[in-house]
């Protein structure tokens, strides 16, 4: 069941500013576990589950991902793209992409030498090829400002598994299954948010509106346990990594705290997270009206940013568990 | 109208000579008022929804860091590449000093140096002090520096002048000001864009627009040597409409409704292919609940430098464009 609705959510269209088909996937599953739901104007699904104690709990997750945008197109058809969030060049040409009308194509890069094996891809000498022999042809399919995503199949090992999307959608599922089965006295927000992908930009705008009195995100992390990475705690499947620290934000000791509590009480495996490099969306929120109390649970996640993110099934599972814990306590923090 | 404003000197965070401007050529309105950074508001109430306009009003320039024991100034760059300070006239301080750029002269230069941009931290300005204490008559650190440029016409139908980017856009919301349209409608001529947007920030906190427009001074780089993808935009092309910079991605239904409505009306346009940049719809889109905003730029060839060239039908079909858009209450029809 779950498995089938993750399918879903990672298959969705949805780059950094176009999330709209995505939103209406998830609203489809969110519907019946909340009160209303509504769309703002930068496009983030706000989901309100009401409560009886007068304080606001947000959860949130982002449901953009990476992709291109059309820059320009040559007489001979090919497209010339600029980056939507962080593009890892080397590892994305000769890959399949789609652009929201379903127009397929593959990415390349400019090669003076055929088969030049030190040639290396950047996003300027990057183009795609739809197939089209000429500009207007290639104008009646896509045209300039479209965007396009990566193809990534949904591979499935068992207890863990790998898709191009898992960075975020993994967490958009996670937050609709705890929602499904969620004991709670607070008004619950889900909130999906926008262009996380390009600077935070969709969360804070969400926060402001909610105001809420704490603020969970999820989001994915990265691992160190992969040959010869970068020295880091944080290993598949040994439960969901509570963020201490990453480079947009320092969860109070407060919010972080409360979340070991929950899981400690509640029997779930957890370990810490402290990030060196990346920011997710708890920066913008906690920064937004007067400071908002923000913590933030991560999915370790292999590869991220690549067709093949993977993540275990076991730290999914524990993670819907500590939401729905979470969520259940009635005393939240309210002091850092 | 264009010249008083590309001529006025005000640097980011010194912006009281073009606001000092600003206000003498706004058309009468409801209210006008400057707030505690410097960002100068004009409202004219309307019943409709909440309309803000928007251009900067600084330019990039330069300030005094220190001053050496031969009266020689060393300054920081607000916004400028190195490359183009190199021998340019300057004004120093609110008593507009005259001083020129100076480096050594070729004769006294190594072969290494002439294959290199002279960084900020070698480049001086001279303003004819015999030393430092002569120097102090005059200017002290912290002073604003700015480029000296006239203003003028020249070929068919093009401008040369500084600040262009962007005062091109405030000269957009004069006129824009002189028209009457069904909204609550705010114009606002924003402070500190070119060190990051800081006061459109403010700004968008006190209005809490619904919708914004940006007209900005952006940049024209159709030179030789590069590739069709490579461009920006191009002069004489028309307004050039906003999908993407670094710091806002358009709602693509909005971006559309624009390009729509040049359609429509027979406005020349192009999209602004660049995606680096920021403009301060980056920090009008989300401030506070959000709004949907988007820019229309004018093309401006060598911007960021002491003098920029645009082409008046550009600033022309922009005036157009916007006034259309609002006419045309195509807000309305984004949906």
């Amino acid at each position: 069941m779950f498995k089938k609705m993750l399918i879903d959510i990672l298959q969705a269209y949805g780059p950094s500013g176009n999330e709209h088909k995505t939103a209406r996937i998830l609203a489809e599953y969110m519907r019946p576990y909340c009160d209303e739901l509504w769309v703002d104007v930068l496009g983030n699904l706000i989901c309100h589950k009401k409560g009886i104690s007068g304080k606001k709990i947000m959860l949130s997750a982002h449901m953009d991902q990476i992709g291109f945008i059309v820059v320009d197109i040559d007489e001979n058809g090919f497209l010339r793209i600029a980056n939507v969030g962080g593009i890892l060049p080397p590892l994305s040409v000769a890959r399949e992409v789609v652009f929201e009308n379903g127009v397929r194509g593959v990415t390349y890069f400019e090669t003076p030498e055929t088969r030049d094996a030190k040639a290396v891809a950047t996003v300027p000498n990057m183009y795609i090829d739809i197939g089209c022999t000429s500009r207007e042809e290639a104008e009646e399919k896509v045209q300039i400002g479209d965007m396009c995503i990566f193809v990534s199949n949904y591979v499935d090992m068992g207890k863990r598994v790998a898709s191009g999307a898992m960075d975020n959608r993994v967490c958009c599922a996670i937050i609709v299954e705890a929602m499904k089965e969620m004991q709670s006295s607070h008004d619950v927000y889900a909130v999906f948010t926008v262009q996380e992908e390009v600077g935070l930009r969709g969360a804070g705008v969400a926060a402001y509106a909610i105001s809420p009195d704490l603020n969970i995100n999820l989001d994915v992390t990265l691992t160190g346990d992969t040959p010869k990475t970068p020295a880091m705690s944080v290993a598949l499947g040994k439960g969901p990594a509570i963020k201490m620290m990453d480079s947009s934000v320092i969860v109070p000791i407060a919010v972080r705290r409360f979340m070991i509590d929950c899981a400690e009480q509640a029997d779930i495996p957890y370990q810490r997270e402290v990030l060196r490099a990346g920011g997710t969306d708890t920066a913008a929120i906690q920064k937004t009206q007067k400071g908002i109390l923000a913590g933030c649970i991560s999915i370790p996640s292999r590869y991220v940013h690549t067709p093949v993110e993977v993540v275990d099934m076991d730290d999914v599972e524990n993670t819907v568990k500590l939401i729905r814990v979470i969520v259940s306590k009635e005393q939240l923090p309210d002091t850092i | 109208m264009l010249r008083r404003l590309s001529e006025a000197v005000s640097v980011s965070g010194n912006e009281k000579e073009i606001r000092t401007v600003l206000k003498e050529l706004v058309t009468p309105c409801d209210d006008i008022w400057t707030d505690t950074m410097g960002n100068l508001y004009v409202h004219k109430k309307g019943m409709g929804k909440k309309v803000m306009v928007c251009a900067h009003m600084d330019e990039v320039g330069m300030m005094v860091k220190g001053i050496t024991e031969e009266g020689l100034l060393a300054y920081s760059s607000v916004g400028i590449d190195s490359r183009v300070c190199v021998s340019k006239r300057v004004f120093v301080g609110k008593d507009k000093i005259p001083g020129v750029i100076g480096s050594k002269a070729i004769h006294l230069q190594g072969r290494d140096a002439l294959s290199k941009a002279i960084p900020h931290a070698e480049l001086f300005v001279d303003i004819g002090a015999e030393n430092k204490e002569d120097a102090m008559k005059y200017v002290n650190v912290g002073d604003y520096i700015c480029f000296d440029t006239a203003f003028s016409y020249f070929g068919n139908g093009r401008i040369k002048g500084k600040a262009l980017d962007d005062r091109l856009g405030c000269a957009v919301i004069l006129e824009l000001l002189k028209k009457k349209y069904d909204y609550d409608f705010y114009a606002v001529f924003t402070v500190q864009e070119e060190v990051g947007m800081r006061g459109a920030m403010a700004a968008s906190y006190q209005i809490q627009p619904e919708f914004a427009l940006i007209f900005e001074g952006t940049t024209a780089n159709d030179m030789p040597e590069l590739e069709g993808h490579q461009y920006v935009t191009k002069l004489g092309k028309g307004p050039a409409i906003s999908m993407m910079d670094s710091a806002t991605i358009v709602t693509p239904k909005l971006f559309r409704k624009m390009k729509q409505t040049a359609e429509e009306n027979g406005i020349p346009y192009q999209i602004r292919q660049g995606t680096k940049g920021g403009t301060d719809a980056g920090a009008i889109h989300k401030a506070c609940g959000g709004a949907w905003a988007i820019g229309i730029s004018i093309p401006c060839r060598y911007i960021h430098s002491p003098i920029a060239v645009a082409d008046i039908s550009d600033y022309e079909n922009t005036i157009k464009l916007a006034d259309a858009f609002l006419t045309g209450h195509k807000i309305e029809e984004v949906k």
